[in-house]
């Protein structure tokens, strides 16, 4: 084997190996999302569902946590779309990366997440002339798909064989859930005051207003400090 | 619950391919990206806010909102998911336990 297939062989092993290691830590929310799926009141074929087809994990513990809090289907699906934006953002980002076409880039785009990009990104884009950059992408996307959609199923079928979800602290360990997931998505003050104008928000609203209205109301504030920041920037 | 799911699946498939159609331009103007960036913040900390404190159309203080500090602590020292949720769950399940919380 020449030198450059050797390079390119140690790279493969690597990066596999880090697609799986991710693969597996995705799975323990995966976990905590199919029992949250079932014990809020969707059946183990509708979280199953959400996993298979909606696969973006902000988005199912959003239309989850708003069903769960009596908020009607409609404002839990526009709720998701809202946190399903950024995937948008992702696939534009590496479309051009991927070079798919036809039914590769409808699997390519169920595969646009979190975790699929930021490996995908991480690598040198013209390092063995992109295949570096496309086996992270894929590699990841898969891993994480694959043992989202078993991690799910486990958590689905055990927690439904549970009684009374709130005497095991259930509907607590959706909002620690929630908020494991955006604490790493605080990095600045900026975010933290939208952290905090959003649950603000929602919070004064929620007395006045139908549940699920008060979260999609909190939208807002990242509509106005992601405008007035980037206009005080230019 | 079928439309819910639905509903919300195949919107968040448009939204994954879209970005792979339009001209990269509009993902890439400074406002856009930003607000794009913003949006899980807000909604997510005012899910954690509803999920803590209300019930139904009511502000509550219940075993929710110990479990939470407890979950705080756990990420503070870096826990991990499947931990700070685990704590959170078993904080609010012994004081409902004990009757120290409802």
């Amino acid at each position: 084997m020449n030198s450059e297939g050797n390079e390119w062989a140690v790279t493969r092993r690597q990066i596999v190996g880090n697609a799986a290691s991710i693969g597996i830590a995705v799975a323990m929310y995966g976990v905590s999302f199919g029992a949250l799926g079932t014990t809020t009141g969707l059946t183990i074929p509708q979280t199953m569902a959400l996993s298979l087809l909606m696969f973006t994990g902000a988005s199912q513990f959003t239309l989850v946590s708003t069903l769960a809090s009596g908020g009607t289907a409609l404002t839990a699906v526009v709720a998701s779309w809202l946190m399903g934006t950024r995937n948008a953002a992702y696939s534009m980002r590496m479309t051009p990366i991927l070079k798919t076409s036809g039914p590769g880039r409808l699997v390519a785009v169920q595969l646009t997440i979190d975790e699929s990009t930021a490996m995908g990104l991480a690598q040198d884009e013209t390092a063995f002339e992109g295949r570096s950059s496309r086996l992270a992408f894929w590699a990841t996307g898969l891993s994480v798909y694959l043992l989202w959609n078993l991690a799910t199923f486990i958590g689905a079928v055990s927690v439904s064989a549970i009684g009374d979800p709130k005497s095991f602290g259930l509907d607590a360990a959706i909002a620690a859930g929630l908020f494991a997931l955006v604490w790493p998505q605080i990095k600045s003050r900026i975010d933290l005051s939208v952290a905090f104008g959003g649950a603000l928000i929602a919070l004064a609203l929620t007395p006045m207003v139908p549940p699920g209205v008060p979260v999609l109301a909190a939208a807002i504030v990242s509509v106005v400090v992601g405008w007035v920041t980037s206009r005080r920037l230019s | 619950m079928w439309f819910a799911v639905l509903a919300g699946a195949a919107g968040c498939y448009a939204l994954k391919y879209v970005g792979s159609v339009i001209p990269s331009h509009i993902l890439e103007q400074r406002t856009v990206k930003k607000i794009v960036l913003l949006l899980p913040i807000s909604l997510l900390s005012a899910l954690v806010a509803v999920q803590t404190f209300a019930d139904s159309q009511n502000l509550v203080l219940d075993a929710r909102v110990p479990a939470l500090a407890a979950a705080t602590v756990a990420l503070r020292f870096r826990s991990p998911f499947i931990l700070v949720v685990l704590i959170a769950a078993v904080t609010a399940g012994t004081l409902r336990y004990f009757g120290l919380a409802v």
